[in-house]
């Protein structure tokens, strides 16, 4: 998801017995569904874990406003370009509301900023693909907010109150981005030939990586047991992406649109589709920065934050003169 | 005698708000600060409502054209927009002293245009001061604060005043069309524009300690279409689907 | 030294006459800004009326530890609350 390989302590989640009085009262008002506040006692692993992951989040959300903003300026009509501005707009403040919820646990926006510049800290893999047409911008609305919304509802309900706070209100907000997507994606199959064919592209362009979204396969994450246990995390990665597929599935074919998956098949069984396998090799190589556009979206953060130093210096340089004559008149 | 109906009005308003807000989209993902990320996005948003109101005007004179017809079939030469607002985005400050000199114009123009005989023109400069009055304090208060803050600032600052303010001059100096736009009380007299344009800008330089340039020559034509060269490229890139897909609906 | 923008504490209050609500920080290099920013990034969906700013580090905060003695007592005192007393149905809405 925007937070696809978190690492967790990587050590055994402990059974009650095994934890310190201090870890088993911080477990028992988690299991009792009391929510973790910033003055309160915690394991420095959940810390540790928590800041990984929503740092990890918001660094998704301001890296994710590149492949969508550098449409803002070629967007078909007025309409579409005030909404797309809009949208984009959002995920700055998404990214702003995260960053705000992981300084409550003692990092500072400007380290975050720096782990993200220098290249240790990870963003969402979905982002270093090109947008090439503009139905990119309808695929990103329907299948990339989509799967985050599907993540994003469960982390409501996250164990760590400002965390979960952040959340609601970003699930608030989003709620129009993907019908925004997904009426492009609807306008454009009502167009002619090279419309449909542009959103037929798009679609398979963006729908493995969509499904690479939501991180490796349970059975080789390595970090979700302890984050289970923790509720930081609310539903495995395989859980969340089958309802993904199950939700998205009939939404393309009614729209005339063809999932690219020879192996999708309904399952009468399970009650849900059957898909083909995801190639995790492709997924590793994203992450590890050798994506069709990593190297191209971290220049331009890096250029924006570094282009920025005069102006964010500026006005401290300036706040700083005015308290000093406002003390020197009192 | 020339033109002078609410359409010619309503084109030069509209033109200025596409153009700018064209401008300023361009900026999102990439400003120096979230928090100014965000707000810089909000300026854009209100002029391309405030586009669509102006070009949809224009556009129901013109024989019900819409505004997108008029923003993304148009060419070059058909723009009414001032050369300030086209000229090229350049460091924050350049994009934030263009933005100044513009809203210390468009606010007193807006609130003149309220007491239009067009009350079509008269409502849509009520709808749009409200949030003009916003971008003229922001970005006043951002001259302000950066021209009197770093060393540094200072100088991009100052910089970007001494290339953008030669610009200035074409929004508050008449033509013949402004001339008849305000004789027919469709529009004001630009000599009011200018006294609280000038009025404005003198004290926010000298709290921001910056000095306007002496003797700047005056760059104009946007006005009657005679744009820099940079207006091909801007048009280039807001008009390219539409001209690549004639008739296409998105 | 770091010269980053200190974090403010936003609090808005809605349309409909509430007490300001605590809804999220940003970063700004003083008051002004930050109500400014504030304005931008906590009401774009027309939210809000009234805005305070608080400087994160001026916030005297109880902790938890005094969790007990600050607020079991008001626990106990059980008549405070209007479902405390038993008022027949007959005597209608009190």
């Amino acid at each position: 998801m925007y937070a696809q390989e978190v690492k967790s302590t990587g050590e055994a989640v402990k059974s009650l017995k095994e934890m310190s009085p201090e870890e088993r009262a911080f477990q028992e008002k988690i299991d009792a569904g009391v929510k973790i506040e910033p003055k309160d006692w915690m394991p420095e692993g959940y810390r540790k874990t928590l800041i990984r992951q929503i740092s990890q989040h918001a660094h998704s959300e301001i890296v994710g406003e590149l492949p969508e903003g550098n449409w803002i300026t070629r967007a078909p009509t007025l309409e579409r370009k005030a909404i797309l501005l809009a949208k984009v707009q959002d995920e700055a403040g998404h990214g702003l509301y995260l960053y705000c919820a992981a300084e409550t646990l003692g990092v500072s926006r400007d380290e975050m900023t720096e782990q993200l510049l220098s290249g240790k800290a990870k963003y969402s893999s979905i982002f270093n693909y090109p947008t090439l047409t503009w139905a990119d911008i309808g695929a990103i609305g329907w299948l990339v907010d989509g799967a985050a919304i599907m993540n994003q509802v469960p982390l409501q309900r996250c164990s760590y109150g400002p965390y979960s706070r952040a959340m609601i209100r970003i699930c608030k907000e989003e709620s129009f981005h993907q019908r925004q997507g997904y009426a492009i994606m609807m306008q454009l199959m009502k167009g002619d030939a090279a419309q449909r064919e542009m959103a037929q592209d798009a679609l398979n362009r963006w729908w493995w990586p969509s499904l690479m979204m939501f991180g490796p396969s349970d059975a080789d994450s390595v970090h979700s047991a302890q984050s289970m246990a923790w509720k930081i995390k609310q539903n495995t990665n395989d859980e969340l992406r089958q309802k993904f597929v199950d939700q998205t599935v009939p939404q393309a074919e009614f729209i005339g649109l063809k999932i690219p998956d020879p192996d999708l098949k309904w399952n009468e069984e399970k009650g849900g589709y059957d898909f083909g396998e995801i190639d995790w090799n492709e997924f590793h190589e994203v992450l590890k920065g050798n994506g069709p556009c990593n190297k191209e979206r971290m220049e331009a953060r890096r250029k924006a934050w570094n282009d920025g130093a005069w102006f964010r210096d500026g006005l401290m340089a300036h706040a700083k003169k005015r308290a000093a004559k406002k003390i020197a008149a009192e | 005698m020339p033109n002078a109906d609410s359409r010619e009005l309503a084109l030069r308003m509209g033109d200025n708000c596409l153009i700018l807000a064209q401008r300023l989209g361009a900026w999102c993902g990439h400003a120096p600060a979230l928090e100014e990320d965000i707000a810089l996005a909000n300026t854009a948003l209100d002029l391309i409502g405030q586009t669509r109101l102006w070009l949809g005007l224009a556009g129901e004179m013109e024989g019900g054209k819409s505004a997108d017809d008029l923003a993304f079939q148009r060419d070059a030469r058909a723009f009414r927009n001032c050369l300030l607002v086209e000229q090229p985005n350049g460091d924050y400050a350049h994009t934030l002293v263009r933005q100044f000199l513009f809203d210390a114009w468009h606010a007193p123009m807006l609130t003149g245009l309220m007491k239009s005989a067009d009350p079509r023109v008269a409502e849509i400069a009520a709808k749009s001061i409200k949030e003009v009055d916003y971008h003229l304090e922001r970005s006043t208060d951002l001259v302000i604060r950066l021209g009197d803050g770093s060393e540094e600032s200072h100088a991009r600052m100052q910089s970007a005043l001494d290339d953008f303010y030669p610009f200035a001059g074409e929004l508050l100096t008449p033509d013949a069309v402004d001339e008849a736009l305000a004789e027919a009380g469709l529009a004001l007299d630009l000599q009011s524009v200018r006294s609280a344009w000038r009025s404005h800008v003198a004290a926010t330089l000298q709290e921001a300690t910056l000095t306007a340039p002496v003797d700047a020559p005056v760059r104009k034509g946007g006005k009657q279409g005679l744009h820099s060269e940079a207006l091909g490229y801007v048009l280039a890139e807001l008009q390219w689907m539409q001209r690549a897909y004639p008739g296409a609906e998105w | 030294m770091s010269n980053e923008w200190p974090l403010w504490e936003v609090f808005i209050r809605g349309q409909h006459g509430l007490s300001h609500r605590h809804v999220g920080s940003l970063h700004a290099p003083d008051a002004e800004m930050a109500i400014k920013n504030a304005r931008d990034v906590y009401t774009r969906r027309n939210e809000g009326v009234s805005i305070w700013v608080v400087k994160a580090s001026d916030i005297a905060a109880s902790s938890p530890e005094e969790k007990g003695p600050l607020f079991e007592p008001s626990n106990s005192k059980v008549y405070r609350h209007p479902t405390f007393y038993d008022i027949p149905d007959e005597v209608g809405h009190m």
